[in-house]
Formats: C-alpha cells, sequence, structure tokens
C-alpha cells in the first residue's frame, strides 16, 4: 500500500555478463554488487533508474528505460498532451533537480 | 598572472601579451589554453552559491568549459572531470586543497552533473569533444580521465575509451571524497552511495519555495477579503508544508509514496486551521461544517501536489514510481481540491451577501 516504487524497468541477463564490475562502481543505490561469475543483482527495489548501468555496460547484459523521474516535467507534459516520457527534466524552470 | 594562463603555449611568444586575459599564441589560440584556478572559495563565490541556492539567475552560475590547472600539474598528474555549474566546479576545487591536477570542465549549460548526465549534456559526446578541443592529448603523458559518479548515467565509459582512447574511471558520488579516491584509486561502498541527508534537503528548500512565492501572496489577499486573516495564513501554511517542511521531514514522514506523505502531513497542517474556523461562534451550524472541511480539502491536495513535485528533486525516485504516483494521486489531488473549493466559494457568496 502506498508504495509505487517497487516495480522497476530495470532487466539483467547474468548469462551476457563479463564481470567488468562496471555496473557495481556506477550505481548509486548498491543495486549490483561483486560476484564471482558474474555481477549479482541484490536490490532491484533500490533501482532508481537513472540508466548509468545500462549505458556503461559494455556487453548489454543491463536494461532500463532511464529517465529523470521529475513530476513537474511530467505532469507538464500529461496535461499539454505530450508524451510523458520523451520531454527531460525541465531543470532551470521550476523546482527540480538535486543541486549535486 | 595573465602569462601564466597557458601552460600550454610557449612563455617566449606569450610573454608580451600582458594585457590579454588569453593566451594570444596563433599555434593554441581557442580553447587549448589551460586556465589556472586554485582552491580558495572567495566570498564572491559564497555569495554566487547562495544566489543559485535561492534560485536567482538560476541559469547564470556559469563557468567557461575547458581545461583548468590547480596546482603546478605535470604532465602525469591526474585529470578530473567535472560540469560548468559554479557549485560543481567550485565543490571539486576546495575539495582538492593542496593537489596538483588539472580539471576538465564539460559544458552543460550551467548545469549540476547528475542532471545533467540525466539529460546526456555531460555525456560522451560533449566529453570527447571537450578532450578534442582542449588538445588534452599532448598536455597529459597518461589516458586516464575521472569521472563523478553520477556523470555516469549520461556517459558510456567504453564509448569514450573506443572513441578518445581515454579511459574512464569513476570516482566518488561527493567531491569532498577526491583526495581519498585519488590516493587509494579505490572508491569504498560510501563513497559510491547517494544519501539525502537533512542538510541536503534544507538546501533546497529555496529553489522549491521561492517560485511558489508570488501565486501563495495571491490567493492569501483574495482570501483575506473573502474570510479574513486566519484564512489568508492557510495558503502560506499547505505552501509552507509541501516546499520546506516536506523535504525537512521526508524520511520521517509515514509511507513510501510522496504524495501520500504530503497528504498526511497536509491535514495535520491544516487541522489548526479546522479548529480556528470551528470555534467560530458567529457561523450557524451548517456553514461551520463547510468553513471546517474546506481547509481539510484544499491544503493537503496543495500540500500533497507540492510533495509530489519533490520528487524531481530526491535522489532516489524511479520515473516508473513516480509515473505510477501521478496516475494515483493527482485525480485524488484535483477531486478533494475541487470540493473544498466549492464548499469555500459557498461560505464565500454567502459572506459577501449577507455578512456571516
Amino acid at each position: 500500500m502506498f508504495d509505487s516504487y517497487r516495480e522497476t524497468t530495470l532487466k539483467y541477463y547474468p548469462d551476457r555478463c563479463i564481470n567488468c564490475r562496471r555496473c557495481t562502481q556506477v550505481c548509486p543505490h548498491g543495486v549490483f554488487a561483486e560476484g564471482k561469475e558474474h555481477a549479482e543483482l541484490v536490490n532491484a527495489p533500490a533501482c532508481m533508474e537513472c540508466g548509468a548501468c545500462a549505458g556503461n555496460c559494455p556487453v548489454q547484459a543491463i536494461e532500463v528505460e532511464s529517465g529523470v523521474g521529475c513530476a513537474a516535467a511530467m505532469i507538464g507534459a500529461a496535461l499539454w498532451g505530450k508524451d510523458m516520457d520523451s520531454g527531460g527534466c525541465g531543470c532551470g524552470k521550476g523546482s527540480c533537480c538535486g543541486e549535486k | 598572472m595573465t602569462e601564466k594562463i597557458s601552460s600550454a603555449c610557449s612563455r617566449s611568444s606569450c610573454a608580451p601579451v600582458t594585457e590579454t586575459p588569453v593566451c594570444g599564441c596563433p599555434s593554441n589560440a581557442g580553447s587549448s589554453e589551460i586556465r589556472p584556478t586554485t582552491s580558495t572559495i572567495s566570498f564572491a563565490n559564497k555569495l554566487d552559491h547562495f544566489l543559485a541556492r535561492w534560485g536567482v539567475n538560476r541559469m547564470g552560475h556559469i563557468i567557461v568549459p575547458g581545461l583548468y590547472r590547480l596546482g603546478v600539474p605535470t604532465p602525469d598528474s591526474p585529470v578530473i572531470v567535472t560540469a560548468n555549474y559554479t557549485l560543481s566546479f567550485d565543490a571539486v576545487r576546495s575539495a582538492l586543497k593542496g593537489a596538483d591536477c588539472y580539471i576538465l570542465i564539460l559544458d552543460t549549460n550551467g548545469v549540476n552533473v547528475w542532471c545533467a548526465a540525466g539529460k546526456g549534456t555531460f555525456g560522451t559526446d560533449e566529453l570527447v569533444r571537450r578532450i578534442d578541443v582542449t588538445g588534452l592529448v599532448s598536455v597529459v603523458n597518461h589516458r586516464v580521465l575521472v569521472l563523478p559518479q553520477l556523470g555516469a548515467p549520461g556517459v558510456s565509459a567504453h564509448e569514450v575509451q573506443r572513441k578518445s582512447g581515454f579511459r574512464v574511471e569513476y570516482g566518488p558520488v561527493r567531491a569532498r571524497d577526491l583526495p581519498a579516491f585519488l590516493s587509494t584509486r579505490k572508491a569504498t561502498p560510501e563513497m559510491r552511495r547517494v544519501t539525502f541527508p537533512v542538510i541536503d534537503r534544507v538546501v533546497l528548500t529555496p529553489v522549491e519555495f521561492v517560485p511558489a512565492v508570488l501565486p501563495t501572496i495571491i490567493v492569501a489577499v483574495v482570501l483575506y477579503f473573502l474570510a479574513g486573516p486566519v484564512a489568508a495564513l492557510a495558503p502560506f501554511a499547505a505552501v509552507l508544508a509541501g516546499t520546506v517542511l516536506f523535504p525537512a521531514l521526508l524520511p520521517l514522514l509515514p509511507t513510501k509514496d510522496f504524495s501520500t506523505k504530503g497528504l498526511i502531513l497536509g491535514v495535520i497542517v491544516a487541522l489548526p486551521f479546522s479548529v480556528t474556523f470551528v470555534s467560530n461562534p458567529v457561523l450557524p451550524s451548517w456553514a461551520i461544517s463547510l468553513a471546517a472541511l474546506a481547509p481539510l480539502l484544499i491544503m493537503p491536495a496543495v500540500t500533497a501536489y507540492l510533495a509530489l513535485n519533490f520528487t524531481g528533486a530526491s535522489t532516489f525516485t524511479s520515473r516508473t514510481g513516480v509515473k505510477k504516483e501521478i496516475f494515483r494521486y493527482i485525480p485524488v489531488m484535483v477531486a478533494i481540491a475541487a470540493i473544498g473549493v466549492v464548499c469555500g466559494a459557498i461560505l464565500g457568496i454567502l459572506h459577501l451577501m449577507r455578512g456571516i
């Protein structure tokens, strides 16, 4: 109840993994851990779909529909009849993006 | 100082050019210069950070992209990559106090590393281009770049290597861990994890609050004339709850969804208003019910909407989850706010017509 964040679009194909460990380096939420033969998917629900792992995987063992989870941008897109997945985040115009 | 600006150009040909701020060497003209920088954060820098945090000239906190040198780097010194946002660059250079290194600044349009990486402006293409235009190949002997871990969503390390010959090493999430990383070339699990501590959340609140100020004042003025001074405070309470209290209390509020957290906080903030209106002895009983309901319906909707918007600033919400929240809760927010506004409107009209 009241948890919209249990499922994500992250898909992992361990049979393709060459154990380069890039995914364990780039994930900011410890979704992947180092394993003996291949990387281990240890905390899938923590995935925020940033896409760092998939983009840095040299053998496409990881797939994720990445995007900025910016409500303001998505609500705006929905209101103006645009595709909610097409737009980036409207940083600079409104309240969005942690200043990291 | 001017003649020290570029170590890439030879001193003999550059020495006479003391008036021009950039190196005038014909062979090294343009962006191949190496600009000097320090680890010192001046008062002007601090003022710039303050203004950035308050959303003043939001996209104007920029640094000229290119190659910078900190201390006295040699061709073997490390190259640290960051964004051309003053808060990002200043975090990096101040963390590297006493170090001799190069800092390569990508053009991210003045957006921080993580957000720029999400949009792809801090990305493979810009990195490869910047390596090229700065002539980095001839500046350093090695072929290693230290990138911020949070730049990874925009960068494909293997693509960068293929296109530029430079190997990407992902450094720590936070600039303050750079010295430790550079000494061991290893990031601990803590250095790799993004957190969202109270200080990081609170520092974002002005940027959340400032854009909401003007609409809030307008609503407050209208309410002041329709329903009096207490009612005029309600929009401020709801907006402050959503933009300041909510980020501050985020992990303490029950449930996982931002919308439900916001609804709960909104009800808590609305209760005193409801109680105040109920204890008004002048009103007839049916009007008291309406007056009690209006804040309990409108304020949580406003707070919850602002809370949902904070997902964009948070460090852990997924796009899939936020989308689910939008479809689940936006209709609820609109519905309760609409009923609340109808309650308020009935009261307002009667107030104007009959003076109750």
